[in-house]
Order: C-alpha cells, then structure tokens, then sequence
C-alpha cells in the first residue's frame, strides 16, 4: 500500500488499496485499486478489458495469495480457459486448486419470459456462494451490461445493479465491474453512476493507420492518481502499462567515460570518449556512415564485457551484421555470446508509444548498458516530429534513469539542412557527432566532427574519416585554403609536402657541393700559391747560397790576385795561380 | 446473503410432497417444473402459490413441480442458470423456457406453457 503524498501530508489514515500485480498500473494509481470497493473498467470492443480483469485476478492470486472469483457474462469458461491458455495463464489449475472460481451467466433472452416483480436475487446468491466458498478478496463481473439485454425491466435492473455493489462493497471484496464504450457516456448503460471511487478508461487509438492501445484513470476518489493517457500493451506476458510521462529528471550524471571504439574520435572528445550514461546522437545525411559509427562503439563495447542492445529500425540482423563484417567488425560473435541484441522492427509496426512500451520490455529484460537506436528518423513514420521528440525525451530520461548509454542516429534530409534535428531533439543530446559529406574535386568524402559534447572539451576540427576492413579510421587533417582537405586533394596535399621535403633536402645538398667545391678550389689555390711560394723560398735559398760563394770565390781570387801580385804573403792556391795565370795571360 | 428472512420450512416439504405424489399419479408426467425462490419473502411467497395454483387448473396430474430455495442451495442457481428470483423453470418438454418474476401475469404464463395459444 502506497501512500499518496497528499495523504501522508494530512497524516489521515490513507485509503486501503490491493496491488493489481500489472506492472506500471500500480504506480500510476498510487498502488492499485481501492481495496474493498469496485472499480469500473470501460473501453470500446477488445481493447483488453477482460484482460485486464482477468489479469487482476490472476496476479493477485499468484502473487499475493488472494483468491478470485471471475463472473463471466459473455464467454463460456472453457472459452476464456482457452484464450487464457495463450498468454500462460493456466485457469484450469488455478480453478482446480481452488484459488479462482469461475461462474458463467448465462442470459439467454429468448427463453425468458418476464411475468411479473423479480429481482436479480439468482445473481446475488451466485456471486456470494463463490465469494463464501472460497473465501475470495477479488472479484470480476465481465461484463455486467449483459444483464441489460437479457432484462427488459430497466427500472429494475438499475435498482439493482446499485444494490448489487453496495453488496460487493458488503462483501469486503475488490471489484473489477466491466462495461462497454457508450457513444457519449464513458458506459453504454452508465454503469458509471453506480460505481463511484474508481474509474479507468481504456481505449483504441488509430492514427496513420497505426493502433496504439491507452489507459486512463477518469477517476479515483481519495488519491492523487496519474491523469494522462498511458500507453498500454498486452502481449505473451499479459498486460503492461507505462506510466511514461511519470518519469524526470532526476538521474545521476556519471563521471566514468566509455572509449567510442575509434581512438582518434575519443581524442577528439576529450582524450576519453563518452560519458556513462549520456544520450549520442549522431546524424548524417545517407550514407555518411552513421550505423558503423554505432557498431565500433557497440564492438568496443561488448568487447569490454558490457551488454548492447541494438535497435534497428531499417535493417534486419544478419544485414547489419554483414555489412559491419565488410569493415572489420565482427558483431556476430558478440549475439552468439549473448552480449547483443538486435531488435528489429518496421516503425510502422507499431505507434510511437508501442516502439517505447517495446523498448522499456526489452531493456528490462536484457539489462543493456548500451542502447542503440537506429534511426529515429525513420519514427517520423508513425508519428508528428512533437510527438517523436516526446517520446525521445521519455526514452532517454529512462536510459539515463538506468545509467545506460544511448546512442541514436538520425537520418538527415539530403539538403544537408541541421534544422530538422535541431528542432527535434538535439537538445535531448549530450553528444552530437555530425557526419557530413565533404565534396570537392569531384569526389565524395567523409567527414566526421563533434558539434557538440556536453561537459568535455572537445575538437572542433573537421576529421575526414575512412572505412576500412579495419574499422572506421579517422585520417590526418590537411587545412587548405578552402576547408579540410579530402580525399585525393588531401592525398595530393600530402605527396605535395612530401615533394618540398624532397625538394629541400635536394637544394641542401647542392649547396653543400657547391660549398665543398669552393672549399677545393680554395684549397687548391692554398696549394698553388704555396708551392709558389715555396718556389720562391728555393730562389732565395739558391740566391743566398750563390752570394755566400761568390763571397768566397772572390776572396780567393783576391788572395791569389795578391799572390800573383805578390804583395802578399800567403801561398798562392793553385786554382787561384791558374786562374791568375790565365788573368794573367790574357 | 445471510441477512435475507429465513429459508422456506414446511412450504418445500410440501411441494416435495405434491411431486412426488403426482409423480406416482401420472407415471413420470410431462411438465417437469423447478421453481428458483431466494427465501420466504412476499414475493417468492406469492409466486409459489400462482404457479401451485395454475398448475392445478391447467396441468392436473401431468407435471411435478419442484420448489428450490437458493439461498440455501446456492449451487442449484449456478446449475440452473438462475440470475433473477422467481424464475419458474419449464425444463420439459421443450424448449426450456425460464419465466421470471412473481407469476403476477398468467396469460404469459400459460402462452408459454403452450396450455393457451395465441388468439
């Protein structure tokens, strides 16, 4: 039992209530019905009411040990054992264990014949034996409106409908009382009037040619109870509610980052990739590479050990996995461990709402930490962009509730126009990588930035990206005069610096010869003028010999002069003799 | 419903009597009637005795008829089908027709007993 905040505030003693055991139904009445009271379930031809009922009966006897009994005015039992069977629900071992009871009541108008007073006294003795018998706390009359064409008196009826929930009330039963849609009234035989404390509304929604099934509480006394229009479903596990729009904004914002699987993009984002828990979106016109962007981050992912799952709403299993095989990334390994799964279905399918009823199931069930929605363009095919951003919202407050990554991608008009995501839902997005085609010189190229990222420093450059059979590869960034250059104007930009590299390196060593001939020219000169010098050196050496000789000569030949002469005394040398003779004979 | 006045006594031994009585009369008669009252009150009271009454003036020693108060035996109710008290029973011969209400109105009554036709 759930006090409503109202309730607890007033410290008065909260209205009693009995858990319906549907999940989200519960929460969105405060903690189920009111205990001890009936309540009204109406709604047009099958959407759910018996379901709902018989659900009712069936949790509360499962899972809270309350017995049950089930009046059935329409179907047989075997019918309803039959179309229980379908959704696991084994009747006939409940009835038999003795835990619900199940009555039909007939009402066959054709062999009744009205011959005065009655009351439906038959009707009330039957309800109360089953009651008694089994000491049941539930009850269900489905659908008691056919009493109205069973009778003719419905002044009598009417009198006796009323007694027949004060009875229920006496009982100390809780009731789930159906009634069909009436054109104006929420019932056809206003079944509303008598049953005052709670009513929920069930109904059918078409549009677009796409059913949505919804829920609504017109009325519950004494309790603060959800107004809106919940989505419901009902499928092999019966019947579940979403209390959608019950959900804020009140999650934890983790500081752990998770690696995008390409390491230059984590560069780009900080150095460490995404936030825990943070909504990605990344958009991109056709072909831009949007689903390989989202599948190295599921590899990764599951190759840290985490669990993904990956919604797909334009391509089946084995296509996506295909195509990620032909750039290297292996996803099938990953299903076959059972870290992925894909869910795929055709937008169309189902409304908006029943794509998030689906989406909550499975996330529950599988205990993802990551999310892949892909796209939620293609959502725009069963519903209005407003209604698409209210479900995105609702989507991602859930994911960030649990802490699980989601990662979207968004199919962009071809006129290369942001508007329509900005509008739509960036403003849900804690990180927005844009893949943009990057044309020039006739060529189309990839190009990949963070337009924005929440709570990071991030690159703002332009990255062209490539997709190899090793994955996405972000390449080197060339700037030139008119953007990033791409593609062969990058590869041209490359081999173009590589050229000046060359170029300059060629010019060094030219000049370096050129240096090195000078120097040997110098050189060579040095050696000239030096062996001319020396040259010169051995003339004055031979100059020098040839004066000290002639000094000698000369002195002798004076000596031999003075002989000759014989003015002096000195012996004349013979040389000196002959030359004096020759002097002296010529 | 236990607050309802208390179960019919001597009324149904009575008419456990009459049947069998006419049973043995007729050898197995031909209107085989159940009358469904929820306890002795004005009404079920006067029920039981119309159909008594035009059972003895019309069907004399041809039909057994069976008073059952389902308030002590809410299981016939179920069996039977019963959803309004009174509701008269004709299970034979056939087709099973149920009359409900006190049997204020005879001619219905008859018409659907075949005993009357239609004018």
């Amino acid at each position: 039992m759930k006090k409503t905040p109202h309730e607890a505030e007033n410290g008065m003693l909260a209205l009693e209530k009995t858990p319906i055991g549907i999940r989200g139904l519960d929460e969105i009445t405060g903690g189920g019905l009111p205990k001890g009271r009936p309540t009204l379930v109406c709604g047009g031809t099958g959407c759910g009411k018996t379901l709902l009922a018989m659900e009712f009966l069936v949790r509360g006897a499962v899972r809270f040990g309350e017995k049950g009994v089930f009046i059935s005015f329409e179907e047989k039992v075997e019918e309803l054992v039959a179309n229980f069977a379908s959704l696991g629900f084994d009747l006939l071992d409940l009835s038999d264990s003795g835990i619900l009871s199940f009555d039909y009541v007939h009402i066959d108008k054709s062999e009744i014949e009205e011959t005065g007073d009655y009351d439906l006294e038959g009707l009330f003795i039957r309800i109360g034996h089953a009651i008694d018998l089994i000491g049941a706390k539930r009850v269900v009359l489905d659908t008691i409106e056919a009493l109205f064409s069973g009778f003719s008196n419905e002044m009598v009826l009417r009198a006796e409908l009323r007694r027949l929930f004060s009875f229920l009330k006496s009982k100390g039963v809780t009731a789930i009382i159906t009634g069909e849609q009436g054109e104006r009234s929420l019932t056809r035989f206003g079944l509303e009037e008598y049953v005052a404390d709670c009513v929920i509304l069930l109904s059918h929604h078409v549009s677009n040619q796409i059913a949505t099934r919804r829920l609504r509480i017109v009325k519950y006394r004494g309790t603060a109870h959800g107004t809106n229009e919940y989505p419901f479903m009902i499928d092999a596990q019966g019947f579940s509610v979403l209390p959608l729009s019950s959900l804020g904004l009140i999650h934890e914002a983790s500081s752990e980052r998770i690696a995008t699987g390409i390491d230059r993009l984590d560069t780009m984002l900080g150095g460490k990739g995404y936030f825990r828990g943070s909504s990605i979106l990344i958009s991109g016109v056709a072909g831009t590479g949007k689903s390989s962007v989202a599948a190295q981050f599921v590899d990764a992912a599951c190759a840290r050990g985490e669990r993904c799952l990956y919604f797909s709403f334009e391509e089946s299993q084995n296509q996506i996995m295909r195509n990620m095989l032909s750039i290297g990334i292996d996803l099938k390994r990953w299903v076959e461990k059972g870290q992925l799964r894909f869910m795929n279905s055709r937008p169309t399918l189902y409304g908006l709402e029943m794509h998030l009823v689906l989406i909550h199931k499975e996330v529950d069930a599988f205990g993802p930490s990551i999310v892949v929605v892909d796209p939620i363009s293609n959502l725009n095919s069963s519903g209005s962009d407003a209604e698409v951003k209210s479900m995105l919202s609702r989507l991602i407050d859930y994911l960030k509730m649990k802490q699980i990554t989601a990662v979207c991608t968004d199919l962009l008009p071809s006129s290369g126009s942001l508007q329509r995501s900005e509008i739509g839902v960036s403003s849900l997005m804690d990180s927005w990588l844009l893949l943009q085609v990057l044309e020039s010189s006739g060529e189309r190229n990839r190009g990949l930035y963070v337009l924005k990222s929440r709570g990071m420093g991030h690159s703002n450059q332009i990255r062209e990206f490539l997709m190899s059979d090793r994955g996405i590869q972000l390449q080197d960034v060339y700037v030139g005069p008119g953007g990033v250059l791409t593609g062969a104007a990058r590869a041209a930009q490359d081999s173009r610096e590589r050229g000046e590299i060359l170029a300059r390196s060629r010019d060094f060593e030219r000049k370096k010869r050129a240096i090195e001939r000078k120097k040997n020219v110098i050189d060579a000169r040095i050696l000239a003028l030096r062996t001319r010098f020396e040259g010169e050196m051995e003339e004055l050496d031979r100059l020098a010999e040839e004066i000290a000789q002639g000094k000698v000569s000369s002195a002798a030949e004076s000596s031999e002069l003075v002989r000759l002469r014989m003015a002096d005394k000195e012996p004349p040398e013979p040389g000196a003799r002959a030359h004096g003779a020759k002097r002296g004979s010529s | 419903m236990k607050k309802r006045p208390e179960p019919l006594g001597p009324a149904l031994v009575d008419s456990k009597d009459d049947f069998e009585k006419a049973l043995g009369e007729t050898g197995g008669g031909t209107y085989v009637l159940r009358l469904y009252v929820s306890g002795l009150t004005p009404r079920s009271i006067r029920a039981i005795e119309k159909v008594r009454s035009i059972c003895a003036e019309h069907l004399e020693g041809r039909y057994t008829l069976e008073i059952i108060d389902i308030h002590q035996q809410p299981n016939f109710a179920k069996e039977a089908q019963i959803v309004a008290a009174p509701t008269l029973v004709k299970e034979l011969p056939l087709p099973l027709r149920k009359f409900i209400g006190d049997m204020s109105s005879v001619e219905k009554l008859l018409l659907g007993f075949d005993i009357r036709k239609k004018d």
